[in-house]
């Protein structure tokens, strides 16, 4: 039990990187990403594929090139939608993570396909017993959400934040105001992919294995709603929110195991009944979210006469 | 092409204007939004741009500004091209227009639009923003900021996001942004359309005193009073082009003016008593 709840605080940190990448391209910017968990897989293929199937490197030079990468893949994708927006940008980013996961699936050559790569190393796995690693990689976990944590509300509450705040409520005003916001927006959809695809390196690293079904939109989907729950644009919303659907997704596990007379297949529906009511719930009572964003207050001067 | 260049040098007016629009042209789907604008603003003036619903004011207003790109035609701001210019790159030239419908970001304070519009602040570069400084330029930003909405009477408001603004103030802050960037000329889509008289007469006298301090103002407005007080000259379009120019009183005694805003048929109708 104890590694179990150890196993979901990890998974709840790395839905709170994910969840903290979307806030930078969607919260922030504006900018829909359908496509979140194709860059968590860009992320975690590129770690796994140089540390384990095509080369050996450490593990963490694997995490940094995977960052990079799935930047770069942001930053592309960024370029090539850059006149959309709305539904557009929304089914071109989801049609990104589902060719992701195809190519995945088959250039079985370079990924090993449908099969997965398994083996990934993870740091000291193997030379500890296997609590004190999960112990371990929790605390490292941890502390990756903490600074990059720190690093989002930095760009939030820095000039940089503000002109990613105003792209989101008109971009072409944004621009009259002097800023190049096709630059901004690349930047900004580059950073949240590099969050996410960090996010998948360290899933990889976890897990010691992946598979392209591992990469399902239906991650997408916790994602947003967990930023949603949390609050769209806050970077203490998006940590609490990815927290609290994991803590949910796990927690009816137990509550319907509790119900008599359902069958699998029936526990399963009633989960998910259960975290969609919990969605309607929150936003129908709190539709900026748990913790709504609030806009920086300057200090100004006594205006009482 | 290059003889016919001497002759319409030969017939600028000896003091260059600032902005100089020719042969701007842009259709949309084939109706001809523009067709061959000719208009110049001379430095310093209040240049008013009147004419009927559909004339392409709003169309010149988004070419001259960058937001869409011409089909044909040149625009120069201060001697330099600036045809087929990114926004921002007119907007840091000194050429800076603000939007019909008080268009902005209301989820934005007050203040936090005003300091948006600031140039060169450093922490609008990424490394610098999370590593580097920017808080020295962040408060010469506010500061100017503050001076701006003392100026503009929205001081009170300052912390309050954009959209919690009356109509007159959001007009008022169209007016604040645009002072932010340092411009030359300002391009104004209907400051006074829709504000109460008093608020209208302060918007009115903003105008003139900023015109004083030396910025020059194009200014689209259909409230013909404020036009009369504000603007000279003032500049007539219709059906895309420019149709005549000059002081109001000369344009509102027109004939072909007032047949541009009645229509042609009224025009036609009132040719046999006149």
């Amino acid at each position: 039990m104890e590694n179990y709840l150890v196993a979901m605080a990890v998974f709840a940190g790395l839905y709170g990187l994910m969840a903290l990448g979307l806030n930078v391209i969607w919260g922030m910017t504006g900018m829909i990403n359908l496509g979140l968990v194709g860059f968590m897989a860009v992320g975690a293929y590129t770690s796994a594929l140089l540390t384990v199937r095509h080369a050996t490197w450490p593990i963490w030079a694997g995490v940094l090139a995977a960052t990079l990468v799935s930047g770069l893949a942001g930053a592309f994708v960024a370029r090539i939608t850059a006149r959309l927006k709305g539904d557009y940008l929304a089914i071109v980013t989801l049609g990104f993570s589902e060719v992701v996961r195809i190519i995945a699936s088959n250039e079985i050559r370079f990924t090993n396909g449908t099969d997965g790569i398994s083996a990934i190393p993870g740091p000291f796995r193997g030379h500890v017993a296997p609590a004190t690693f999960n112990l371990l990689y929790l605390g490292l976990v941890a502390l990756a959400l903490l600074v990059v944590f720190l690093l989002c509300q930095r760009l939030r509450h820095s000039p940089y934040g503000r002109v990613l705040r105003a792209i989101r409520d008109d971009d072409q005003v944004t621009a009259v105001a002097g800023k190049p916001v096709m630059r901004f927006k690349t930047e900004a959809f580059a950073i949240g992919a590099a969050i996410t695809g960090f996010a998948g390196a360290l899933y990889g690293h976890y897990n010691a294995y992946i598979a392209p079904e591992g990469f399902v939109p239906l991650i997408t989907i916790y994602i947003v709603l967990a930023l949603t729950a949390g609050g769209t644009g806050s970077n203490v919303g998006a940590v609490v929110g990815a927290a609290l659907v994991v803590a949910f997704m796990e927690g009816t596990r137990f509550v319907v195991a509790e119900i008599p007379g359902l069958a699998a297949v029936q526990v399963a529906a009633v989960r998910e009944f259960m975290i969609a009511a919990l969605l309607i719930l929150v936003l129908r009572y709190r539709p900026k979210g748990l913790f709504p964003e609030h806009h920086p207050r300057h200090p100004i001067p006594d205006t009482t006469p | 092409m290059a003889p016919a260049l001497p002759l319409r040098h030969a017939t600028v007016p000896p003091l260059m204007p600032l902005l100089e629009v020719h042969d701007l042209s842009r259709a949309y789907y084939g109706v001809r939004a523009i067709d061959g604008l000719d208009l110049d603003v001379a430095s310093g003036t209040i240049t008013g741009l009147i004419g009927p619903n559909g004339a392409g004011k709003t169309t010149a207003f988004n070419v001259i500004s960058g937001l869409v790109p011409p089909d044909r035609g040149t625009v120069r701001f201060d001697g330099t091209d600036i045809t087929g210019w990114r926004p921002d790159a007119i907007t840091r030239a000194g050429l800076v227009r603000t939007f019909q419908i008080a268009r902005g970001f209301p989820r934005l304070s007050v203040l936090e639009n005003l300091m948006l519009y600031g140039a060169h602040q450093p922490g609008e570069s990424l490394p610098v923003a999370l590593f580097g400084a920017w808080g020295k330029r962040e408060e010469e930003l506010r500061e100017r900021a503050i001076a701006t909405a003392r100026r503009l009477n929205l001081l009170r408001v300052a912390n309050n996001p954009a959209s919690d603004l009356s109509g007159g103030q959001k007009k008022l802050l169209e007016i604040g942004r645009a002072l932010m960037t340092d411009p030359r000329m300002i391009m104004l889509d209907e400051p006074i359309a829709g504000v109460n008289p008093t608020l209208s007469a302060q918007i009115g006298e903003h105008l003139l005193s900023l015109r004083d301090e030396g910025i020059t103002f194009l200014i689209i407005e259909h409230h013909m009073d404020a036009i009369a007080r504000l603007c000279d000259p003032v500049i007539v379009m219709a059906e895309g082009r420019k149709l005549t120019e000059g002081a109001f009183t000369a344009i509102a005694a027109d004939h072909s003016v007032q047949e541009a805003y009645m229509g042609r048929r009224a025009g036609h109708l009132a040719q046999p008593s006149a």
